[in-house]
């Protein structure tokens, strides 16, 4: 099956962003296909490079950018999102003459019509958070 | 379904207007897809009817008017609109002043509405 997931929630609050990240593992590891992540609303805050948690504490980040690097999943923020919870990249804080970028360079800025692209010829398009 | 049909969306909106940045992104959603031809239906659940509600004036709250934009949907294609009845009589909601025309349905029916659609969004 083709897969694509939406994630709404903030990594920091609730269940919702751990659970995708081992559901888009678990789709993998059973030999589906994830055609792409999309991050909206607080799921943009998972782009997050300047967050720093408790030792205690896992980052879920580290795992997404396993997916980016290791498998090749496509990990895409709505920019609009993106600009309202502060998650830039280089380009965008320079546009928006803000002091630095905010995203780890594994997602990628991006708009709603990817969204709208990753429902299209997939299977199930699964949201997390909301 | 085959993975080649074109896929039919319903985006079902649960939030209240102004309580969360779930409510505006949904609509925002709403129409980017609808902008892209995307075949999409609306369904207002829960205290996502509260949107609905005439009149509202957010400009004290510093936020676009989510009723506004919602009046807007006519324009973008998005026709097929719909509420649950249920949660309209709880909060008290008026239909005949709401943005926008929409259908009421109870409980089957919105069981049936999210089995004839191929990908559900939630917010």
């Amino acid at each position: 099956m083709i897969y694509s997931l939406l994630v709404l929630s903030s990594p920091v609050s609730g269940h919702g962003s751990r659970h995708a990240v081992d559901f888009a593992k678990a789709v993998l590891a059973r030999g589906h296909t994830l055609r792409r992540v999309f991050f909206l609303d607080a799921g943009t805050l998972t782009s997050s490079a300047s967050s720093a948690l408790p030792q205690d504490e896992e980052a879920q980040i580290a795992n997404w950018i396993a997916l980016a690097e290791e498998k090749n999943i496509e990990l895409a923020i709505c920019i609009t999102s993106a600009l309202r919870f502060g998650m830039l990249d280089a380009a965008e804080a320079t546009r928006h003459e803000c002091a630095a970028a905010t995203i780890n360079p594994a997602f990628i800025i991006s708009g709603l019509g990817d969204l709208v692209d990753a429902c299209n010829g997939v299977d199930r398009l699964v949201t997390f958070g909301g | 379904m085959s993975n080649t049909d074109k896929p039919s969306l319903l985006v079902i909106i649960r939030r209240s207007p102004y309580d969360s940045s779930l409510a505006r992104s949904a609509v925002d959603t709403a129409l980017a897809s609808a902008a892209l031809d995307q075949s999409l239906d609306v369904l207002f659940l829960g205290e996502g009817v509260l949107q609905l509600l005439p009149g509202q004036d957010s400009v004290d709250a510093g936020l676009k008017n989510i009723g506004r934009l919602l009046s807007s949907f006519p324009l973008y294609g998005i026709e097929r609109v719909y509420v649950d009845a249920h949660a309209v009589t709880r909060h008290g909601v008026d239909l005949e002043q709401a943005p926008i025309p929409v259908c009421a349905l109870q409980a089957a029916q919105i069981h049936t509405l999210m089995e004839e659609h191929t990908h559900l969004l939630g917010f």
